[in-house]
Parts: C-alpha cells; sequence; structure tokens
C-alpha cells in the first residue's frame, strides 16, 4: 500500500497499480475511453488526464495520463485542478468533432460511455466550424451493426478484437484523421467472440443488430440476472425485456466465469424467447391429430389422469432445471426416470461427472484456466463446444508475456508494452483432436487424431509422467508424447481439458488419468471436462449411474410395463436416430411432453404442456465446474404458459403425493432436492432464497427511469392493473427496491449516477475488475475431487488401437459449430443466419478416392443422410467429420463406422453473389493466419500392426 | 395610523375601478378564448418538411414524462429511417406539461392550443399513433432532423448531412 495525495486529501492506494485504476476504485470520477480493466491501458485516448506535482513545493505540476501512471509512495495529484480539467474538456471537445449528431437514432444513446464522459467534463459547445468527416459503414453479418461515423478512435474494438480474441479480420485502416475501424472487405465477423464488441464499444460504432431494429432503450429495459443456457459454461447474463419480448443479451459480471465477455452463441442466441412456435396454451391432441386448446384447469385434469392410469415414465432435460427435473423425478420414480440424455452420451457425462469427483486435480473455474501455464485438449473442440473457455485459453497462453514482463518490472496492466516485448511467445498450448480447431493459431502443436488415438496419447503421456515402463518402446505417437511430457513436466499449473465433445469415454478418462498423474508428481494440475449442455453435469448429479437411458426405457415400454411417457423440455429427436425415437414414442400409449416451443416430440405428444423458458421462469443449472446457478424470469410467461416446476409441482400436489405436501415455493423444492440428493445438496446456496431483502427492500427489475407505466396497456384496459408480484425471488417487477450492491446472484442490471453505461460495473465491484461487492454469483459442487489414495479409479480398459477402418468404411467423427449444434440458439434471429447447411468432411485424398470434390454431395451409410461434402485436409485419417446438429445430419451417430459414396441428383447450392466470395476469401485468410508457421501434424498411422478391434 | 387608513382607501378604490373594467371571462363555448401558440393543450405528432414523419422513436419524451402516460416502441423503415411502430398517449392520466416536447430533439411531438378533450369513457382518451400524426410541421416549419444527422436513410448519403465532409476514402494514400 502506499498513500497518495489528491487534491489534498490523503488515499491508501496499491503501489503499482495505475492511477486511473486507482481513482476509480476510490470512487473518484475520472473520465477514460481507451482503458479497459481486462484489456489494460494503452494511454491512447488521452482522457483521464491529471495534474502530478513533483513534490509539495511544485505549484505548477505537469499534465500526465492516469492511465498510464503507476502509483507510488507519496506522489501528488490532482483531478480537479483548472489545468486537467480544461485538458479533459478539450479532448473531449476534438473527439466530438466529428460526431454525427445521430444519438436520437442510435442504439447506444442512453449508454454511451461518449455521452457519460461528455456530461461528466462539461463540454458543451462546438467551437470548431470546419466540415465533419465521414465514413461510409460496412455490412459485418447479421449480428453486429457497423456505424462507423460515430467512431473517436480508442482503439477499444481492435484491442480487443485482435489482441484479446485473436481475431484477424478487424483492423485500423487508414491514418490520421482518417482512421476507419473496419474489415478488409464487407462480410461476417469471423471471430466467435465479435459480439463483445457491442460492450467494448465506448459509442455506437458496434451495435446489437437484433436490437436495432425492435431498439428500446437501456432505461426501459427490464432486466434480471440470468444464465446463458447456450452451453454447459454457465456464463452471466443479463437479458432485457420491453413489451414481453426478449430486447438484448448483456454480459453479467462474474469474476470467476465469464469476466466481462460473452460468446456469440450466448450473447445472440437467446432470441428464441421471442419465437412465433412458442406454446401458448396446453393442447390435446384429437384422434384425427388436430389439437385443441384447454386452460390450465382442464390441462392438469388430463395429466393427473394420465398420471393414474398405468405406470409412468420420465425423461428428463439436460437443458431443464435441477427443480422441473427433480419434480419429475420424484413424480415417476427414480427407476422410470431417465436423465434424457441420448443413450450414447448418458455414459459419456456420468463418467465425466464419476472423474471430476474422484480427481486428486482442481477443477478450475474460467479465471483459473486463464492462470494455466501449459494446457494440452484432448478431442475437445472448445470453441464450438464451450466457447468461453476458448477465449480464456487465449489468455491463458498470454501468462509468458505476463512473466517476461514481471522479470522487466513491468506492470501487468501496461498492455502495449507486454505485447511489444512478448511478440508471438507464448504458453504452449498442444492441441490433439479430430480436425482442426479455431484455436489451432495459439497452439505450439497441433495434431489430427483419431478419437481413441486421442485417448492412446493422453494415456501414454499419464504413464510417462507416472514414470511407469512404456508397454510400447515402438509406440508410432512417440515423438508427440514426449513432447507433450516436456511439456507438462516444465510447467507449474498444467491444465488438461477434453470433454464428451469427441463422443468417446476413453478420451475423458485418459484425461483424468493425465490429471491426475499430474498431481502425483506435485504439480497443481487442473482437469477441465466439457459436457455438451447448459445442465448436463447437473443431470449426471441427480440422476444415479444406472438410470435408465433411451433404449432401455424403449424395451420396458415394449414389454408393456409403462402405460405413459411424459418428457420435459427435450426434443427426443435430437437424442437419436428418427426410426429409434419414432420406436421408442410409439412404445406408450400417451406422451405428455412440457415443452416451451413447437418441435417434433410435442408434434407427436398426446398431451402439450407450454413450458415456460428460462427467460420466463426460474431454476438452477450447474455448470460443467459444477457451478450451481439460478436464473429469474425477465417477464411473466403469457398466455397458459408455466414454468415446468409449476406443472410438475401442481399435478403432484393433485396426485396428493406425499413429497410435496410441504412444498409451496420453488425455494422448497431447491431445498427438497438438496435434502434428496447428495451430490446437489450445495444448490440451495447458488442464490439467497425469495426472503432475501437488500437493506430491507426488493431488488428492482427495472431502472427508476423506466418510462411508459400508464400507456403500455392502455390499448388493453384504461386502468392500470397492478404491478405482477414476484413470490418467488427477492426481485421484483418494478422499479421499486434498491439495486445497490447485491448479492451477486441478484444483479439485474448495472447503473450509477453519471455512469449510465456498462462502464458503471466498477461502482458494484469491491475493486476494479475483481469481485462483485455482492459476492461472485453460484456455487461451486466441484472444488477437486476426492482421490482414495492407493486405489486406481480408472478400470484397465486395455490401450485403445489405433484406428484401423476397412476399405471403403469412414468412423464418423463429430464436428461442432458453435452457431448450430445448439438447439435453441440456433432459431435465433440474425444468429440462424449464420446456421450452414450440414456436411461431411473428409480429406482431399479421400475425396479423390470417392471421386468428388468440394460441394459435391454425398451419402452416408445406406442413405443415412445426403450432405454436402468439404475437404479438410486436416481431417484424421480414414475419419469423416460431420456437422453436429444440423438440419439433415440428425440421423448421423459419432464414431459409426459408414460407408461414404457419391450422390446421385444432387444439386450444388448456388452461392449468393457476392457474399461467398468475401466469406470464401476470409476463410482462406484466416486459415492462413492461422496455421502460418505450423501446420498441423497427421501422423501416420503403422499399418497392419494392430489387431481389428471394436471402434464404436 | 394616517398611513394605514390610506392603504384601506387606497385598496378601496382600486377595487371600485375594477367595477368598470372590461371582463376577462368570455362566454365559451359560444365566444372562444384566444390561445397562444405556444399554448400547451392536446399533443400532436407533426411530420417534417418533406411530409415524411418526425418521430425517430428515440423514446425521449417517455421518459421525461413524469406520469409515464407515452409509450412507443421503435421500428426501422426500409430507407434506414427509425419511427414509431406505434405510439400511444393515455390523455387521461397526461397533465400536459409539455416535458416531452422539450424532450424531443426533432420537433416531432408539439403542444397544442386545444384543450377541448372530454370523454364519457376514460378509454377514449388513450391516442395511439393515428390520431396524434397531423400532416403539417406544427409550430416549427423548417426543421428536418435526418438532414442535420450523419445516419444515411434512402436519398440523403453519408456526407450529405448538414456541415458534413464527403465520406473519407480509406484506400488512399493521400497525405
Amino acid at each position: 500500500m502506499a498513500t497518495i495525495h489528491i487534491d489534498g486529501r490523503a488515499y491508501e492506494a496499491e503501489a503499482g497499480e495505475n492511477l486511473l485504476q486507482t481513482c476509480l476504485n476510490l470512487g473518484l470520477d475520472l473520465p477514460y475511453f481507451c482503458w479497459h480493466p481486462a484489456m489494460g491501458s494503452i494511454g491512447a485516448c488521452r482522457q483521464c488526464a491529471v495534474v502530478q506535482f513533483q513534490n509539495a513545493e511544485d505549484q505548477r505540476g505537469r499534465i500526465v495520463m492516469g492511465c498510464m501512471t503507476p502509483v507510488t509512495e507519496g506522489a501528488i495529484f490532482s483531478l480537479a485542478g483548472d489545468k486537467a480539467q480544461q485538458f479533459r474538456q478539450n479532448i473531449v471537445e476534438s473527439l466530438m468533432l466529428n460526431h454525427p449528431h445521430d444519438c436520437p437514432v442510435c442504439a447506444e444513446g442512453g449508454e454511451c460511455h461518449l455521452q457519460d464522459m461528455t456530461v461528466m467534463v462539461g463540454h458543451r459547445d462546438r467551437h470548431y466550424r470546419g466540415r465533419k468527416n465521414t465514413h461510409r459503414n460496412q455490412y459485418l453479418g447479421p449480428l453486429i451493426n457497423h456505424e462507423m461515423n460515430r467512431c473517436i478512435t480508442c482503439y477499444r474494438c481492435t484491442r480487443y478484437y485482435n489482441d484479446y480474441a485473436g481475431g484477424t479480420d478487424l483492423a485500423a485502416l487508414a491514418s490520421r484523421d482518417h482512421v476507419y475501424f473496419g474489415r478488409h472487405q464487407e462480410g461476417v465477423l469471423q471471430s466467435e467472440f465479435a459480439g463483445n464488441l457491442v460492450e467494448v464499444c465506448p459509442t455506437g460504432v458496434f451495435t446489437d443488430k437484433v436490437l436495432v431494429h425492435d431498439y428500446t432503450r437501456k432505461w426501459d429495459l427490464q432486466s434480471a440476472p440470468s444464465v446463458c443456457v447456450g452451453c454447459a459454461v454457465g456464463c452471466n447474463t443479463m437479458p432485457g425485456e420491453r413489451y414481453g419480448k426478449l430486447k438484448r443479451v448483456h454480459n453479467r459480471f462474474n469474476a470467476e466465469v465469464n469476466g466481462y465477455f460473452l460468446c456469440d452463441r450466448g450473447r445472440f442466441g437467446a432470441g428464441f424467447v421471442n419465437s412465433k412456435k412458442n406454446l401458448l396454451y396446453p393442447g390435446l391432441r384429437q384422434p384425427e391429430g388436430t389439437y385443441d386448446a384447454l386452460d390450465h384447469h382442464q390441462a392438469l385434469l388430463h395429466m393427473q389422469q394420465a398420471c393414474t392410469t398405468g405406470k409412468v415414465a420420465g425423461i428428463g432435460s439436460p437443458r431443464a432445471s435441477v427443480e422441473a427435473n427433480f419434480l419429475l423425478r420424484s413424480l415417476v420414480g427414480a427407476e422410470n426416470f431417465s436423465p434424457g440424455f441420448s443413450a450414447h452420451e448418458q455414459p459419456l457425462v456420468m463418467e465425466v461427472l464419476q472423474l471430476q469427483q474422484h480427481t486428486a486435480a482442481v477443477i478450475p473455474d474460467i479465471a483459473t484456466i486463464e492462470s494455466a501455464d501449459a494446457v494440452l485438449i484432448l478431442g475437445e473442440d472448445v470453441t464450438n463446444t464451450a466457447p468461453r473457455i476458448a477465449l480464456a485459453l487465449r489468455q491463458s497462453v498470454r501468462n509468458k508475456a505476463l512473466a517476461m514482463a514481471a522479470d522487466m518490472g513491468l506492470q501487468p496492466w501496461q498492455d502495449a508494452a507486454i505485447r511489444n516485448l512478448a511478440q508471438d511467445q507464448r504458453n504452449p498450448l498442444y492441441i490433439a483432436s479430430v480436425a482442426d480447431t479455431p484455436l489451432d493459431d495459439v497452439a505450439e502443436v497441433a495434431i489430427s487424431l483419431a478419437p481413441n488415438e486421442i485417448a492412446r496419447l493422453g494415456n501414454a503421456v499419464a504413464r510417462n509422467i507416472a514414470g511407469e515402463v512404456n508397454e510400447l518402446p515402438d509406440e508410432p505417437l512417440r515423438p508427440q508424447v514426449e513432447a507433450i511430457v516436456t511439456m507438462l513436466m516444465s510447467a507449474q499449473r498444467p491444465l488438461i481439458i477434453s470433454g464428451t465433445g469427441c463422443g468417446t469415454g476413453t478420451v475423458t478418462a485418459a484425461a483424468a488419468q493425465l490429471a491426475n498423474a499430474l498431481c502425483a508428481e506435485g504439480k497443481r494440475a487442473m482437469l477441465c471436462l466439457v459436457v455438451p449442455e447448459a445442465n448436463s453435469l447437473g443431470q449426471a448429479m441427480l440422476c444415479d449411474a444406472d438410470a435408465p437411458d433411451l433404449d432401455q426405457l424403449q424395451h420396458r415400454a415394449t414389454s408393456g410395463e409403462f402405460e405413459t411417457l411424459m418428457v420435459l423440455e427435450n426434443d427426443l429427436y435430437r437424442r437419436g436416430p428418427r426410426f429409434q425415437i419414432d420406436a421408442l414414442l410409439a412404445a406408450f400409449n400417451q406422451v405428455l411432453v412440457l415443452d416451451g416451443m413447437d418441435n417434433p416430440t410435442t408434434s407427436l405428444a398426446t398431451l402439450a404442456l407450454p413450458a415456460a423458458n428460462f427467460a420466463e421462469s426460474e431454476g438452477t443449472i450447474v455448470s460443467l465446474e459444477g457451478r450451481a446457478q439460478r436464473y429469474y424470469p425477465l417477464f411473466k410467461p403469457p398466455a397458459e404458459r408455466r414454468p415446468s416446476w409449476v406443472w410438475l409441482l401442481a399435478c403432484l400436489k393433485e396426485l396428493t403425493h406425499k413429497d410435496v405436501e410441504a412444498l409451496h415455493h420453488f425455494d422448497d423444492i431447491t431445498r427438497a432436492c438438496a435434502n434428496a440428493i447428495p451430490a446437489l445438496s450445495g444448490i440451495t446456496a447458488a442464490a439467497p432464497d425469495h426472503h432475501f431483502r437488500n437493506l430491507g427492500q426488493k431488488i428492482p427489475r427495472q431502472t427508476h427511469r423506466n418510462s411508459g407505466r400508464t400507456a403500455i396497456g392502455a390499448n388493453v384496459s384504461v386502468h392500470e392493473p397492478k404491478q405482477a408480484v414476484d413470490e418467488e425471488s427477492p426481485l421484483a417487477y418494478s422499479m421499486e427496491g434498491l439495486n445497490r450492491a447485491p448479492p451477486g446472484a441478484l444483479l439485474p442490471f448495472v447503473w450509477a449516477p453519471g455512469w449510465n453505461s456498462n462502464q458503471s460495473l466498477h461502482r458494484f465491484q469491491g475493486e476494479v475488475g475483481g469481485p462483485l461487492k455482492g459476492g461472485t454469483a453460484g456455487v461451486r459442487m466441484l472444488l477437486s475431487g476426492t482421490p482414495s489414495p492407493g486405489v486406481s479409479n480408472y478400470p484397465e480398459k486395455g490401450e485403445p488401437p489405433f484406428l484401423d477402418m476397412p476399405q471403403g468404411l469412414w468412423l464418423l467423427v463429430p464436428r461442432q459449430q458453435i452457431f448450430g449444434s445448439e438447439e435453441l440458439s440456433a432459431l435465433s434471429p440474425g444468429l440462424c443466419e449464420l446456421v450452414e447447411d450440414a456436411y461431411i468432411e473428409i480429406c482431399a485424398a479421400d475425396a479423390k478416392s470417392l471421386g468428388v470434390s468440394a460441394g459435391d454431395g454425398i451419402v452416408v451409410g445406406d442413405s443415412l443422410a445426403t450432405l454436402e461434402v468439404r475437404i479438410n485436409d486436416d481431417v484424421a485419417q480414414s475419419c469423416a467429420g460431420f456437422s453436429v446438429g444440423l438440419k439433415g445430419a440428425e440421423n448421423l451417430e459419432a464414431l459409426h463406422a459408414v460407408s461414404l459414396r457419391p450422390a446421385d441428383n444432387w444439386r450444388r447450392r448456388a452461392p449468393t453473389p457476392g457474399s461467398e466470395e468475401v466469406i470464401g476469401s476470409d476463410r482462406a485468410l484466416n486459415s492462413e493466419a492461422r496455421t502460418r508457421g505450423r501446420a498441423r501434424q497427421r501422423p501416420a498411422r503403422p499399418q497392419g500392426t494392430v489387431p481389428e478391434g471394436p471402434h464404436v | 395610523m394616517l398611513k394605514a387608513l390610506a392603504s384601506q382607501f387606497r385598496t378601496l378604490w382600486t377595487i371600485l375601478q375594477h367595477s368598470f373594467t372590461k371582463a376577462e371571462t368570455v362566454q365559451y363555448p359560444e365566444q372562444q378564448p384566444y390561445l397562444a401558440p405556444r399554448y400547451r393543450g392536446r399533443i400532436v405528432l407533426t411530420k417534417d418538411p418533406d411530409g415524411e414523419e418526425r418521430c425517430v422513436a428515440c423514446n425521449l419524451c417517455a421518459v421525461a414524462c413524469p406520469v409515464d402516460c407515452i409509450a412507443l416502441q421503435q421500428g426501422v423503415k426500409e430507407d434506414g429511417r427509425w419511427y414509431p411502430e406505434f405510439f400511444r398517449i393515455n390523455f387521461s392520466r397526461c397533465i400536459l406539461c409539455g416535458m416531452c416536447e422539450e424532450a424531443c430533439p426533432t420537433y416531432a411531438i408539439q403542444l397544442t392550443p386545444d384543450f377541448e378533450m372530454c370523454e364519457y369513457d376514460r378509454k377514449n382518451m388513450v391516442y395511439e399513433k393515428e390520431h396524434l400524426q397531423i400532416e403539417g410541421t406544427g409550430k416549427y416549419h423548417d426543421y428536418n432532423f435526418y438532414r442535420v444527422s450523419g445516419l444515411a436513410i434512402t436519398g440523403k448519403d453519408k456526407g450529405q448531412a448538414q456541415n458534413e465532409a464527403e465520406p473519407v476514402d480509406v484506400k488512399s494514400l493521400l497525405p
């Protein structure tokens, strides 16, 4: 700590911290533009000028930039001095010279950092009489709107996009007052994290395109703390609602999870909430196939009847809340409850949980991932399955730069200096996957292997580290194994990442074994295992290891055990090939489906019940790091839509089920679940219960400036209804209450006097960039496992053999897509335009032998699917990558051996004029930039050395 | 004492004088009083000199309204203009304070010298956009927001707004 003097007052501050951050920490208002807590200082905008005095005698002082000035003992500064104030005012005036007078039609207006700073410095009149510079805008894709005239050249966008997120297609072009931030050519921004530009840009150059076309100002949005349901990372979000529609999603800071940034799937993938396919009323299927709308009383009656005639089986969902799944499980009984994974995926997810529960390694959150100094990725394409982790990995490889800076005595916030110092030197990242991944550009080595070969590689490394005798002295992967061992053994905090993404449990087991071996060597090893969906891990915790999978349920139903099937928020047609799911549903006399949206499963239901989605209901979900987090409704669901837990609790009450007698509120269910399921005993601590009050008051969902209360509903009735009451949470559906330092899990929006933009966040943080004053949201239920000493947790399965496919067969390996592989986000407006058609990826040699070229059609198996061919020489040999979850690939299953043949009558997709060309060239540009100097390795397999074994 | 008496008489005299002045009250409704153009009565939405809607749905009137009686939703027209998809004023709540007019950056919303808004049914006091929109420019005849603002719309490209230079050629190497 150091004592500094600001405007005659003494303050205690952290020595070595920059003055700007210190001032904000102390609650002083110092304007700034280019500095960002996650990206450090470069001193580009000259806005945070202060006067520094040499000593107590110095009366003149000199102007320094706050963000570039380290705090030292006894330093004397002035913020309020005339010289500094005048300087800051002049800077804003010069930044505003070319500002285009369009705040009323700007989507940033009302939450604009430039507006705030202009007001803060007191600038009012424009003295410059010259003409304003103007710029043409670019089309940057369906998600981001570009309005270059508003730019103040703070360089935050390119620093974020290129330096932080590893993008290659956004740059500062031209010079002097012509500087332009854009692409070399119009086209879709290629980074998976481009959406953060909306929040990073201090003004309205980059705005949310979907919001711009259906706009609501920040002060009118009704927001609630929520959790992204796009993948298993569990990023915290602040979605906003107006007139019953979800308008936008902003990042909700969580120091341990998403920090300041979201991926584009999370930011733009929640639009499905407004879908026209939403179910509004319960529907009862008539014999002729039509549906009759019911009210909730009748629906409940039918539900009750269905549960009393014969035995009921239940299929839960890894995308529904823990509470809803728990109630369905109570309703049908644990032995009749299937967690709702596909039969292939269920053992994988169950094993991931087991491995995490019994590992000596640390289960890292995202902030901890960023601290890793060596990373090995086994089989998982994290950019497409758990994107936020990929962004964290891009920071972790920079730890080398930070270490070099520390050696030189450079402060970690000296961003430009550190990047200059380190150049391309990074911590090692080693990727073994089935084909190229978007992280390849920062990888030291990237290697393409078939899934089981990846496991073999992992096992060999684990053995080597554990000092076991190498059973395979002529191991063909020996050079790779040695490289990885050297890398991991020279690290202090090695991180092993794997997951269910490549479809086999051998890989996750190998990763866990490797992490354990590293722990045994005294390393602080970390193990991160990725699961597919938002609540996959919670679902695994809820269910026993022997919970029936979909196939078992079908067998039991066919034998006549069940009468009724109840499906909870789960489109089963995404869980297996069509014929299998048809057979499953046909085995039941009645099928009840609770879901928010019309989908193939609800279309076959005898009774479809409209279930509220994440924006309309509360729930707890467990992220891949075992963090239980609660999301809250933004608005009351319309018509007869009710949260699943309400439907199920009502049904259980009607059935006078003894377990639910004492359950009245949502919190009661959470508590009952925590009591009944030991693995989930922590979930009650995920967020305060509905009795919580913030200094005696509820926490408002609306800002104090929310407008239109007496006119919103006046077209329906001029008599204003009472504000909706939220009995299930400490949040209020109104502007009444107190949003000051609420618990981290209950932060609905950020705003502070004078700080209307998202930069007001620092007023909610204990220390700028640090955890929220109210604590970090969520509760960790898996910090580190409890390994049983001396006992190997991993049954020796024998070394997985090298892939040796017979002639004419290929192994289907999954290729995930950030846009499209997840069910609901793919339905969101804007984002849906980026969802591609399903495809098959094979290497050029295989394409040649099949006689196809890129863009041709190919028939997979016995007409399982006919898909477009893409040539990708980075796909492992004898493997064919298929796009998971995209339309057309429904019947394909991972790790099945299939035949391929050219399709007859295939019509090549006509390229859309212009766009195709642009995107294509960017791809080439990107892949070139990404693999610059380091080609992906495709080691040759030993031929005929390994007997043919099971590949599946 | 004398001073106080004088004051009393002066007061009586002043009041007596009023018996001979012309009455301000008029025989409303037969006789209509004069109301200045700036009078704060019924609210209208105006059009710009080119006959296009002035309202850009910026929401400033709604947020300025102390009784929260304005609700609207923004939309974007094909030509790039922002416009209100709906615009609703609940006149049964309106206090005719004129804050909306002061807040409006485009002179779209204006108060008029018409106060005759009596209804037997409160719901008839809810005005939608079609009830509010007038054809003329109201009190401000010349202002056209899009001629000043940098946002490009069909017919007005970048660089054609007030005091704007031609768009920068990013690829130019000239200093």
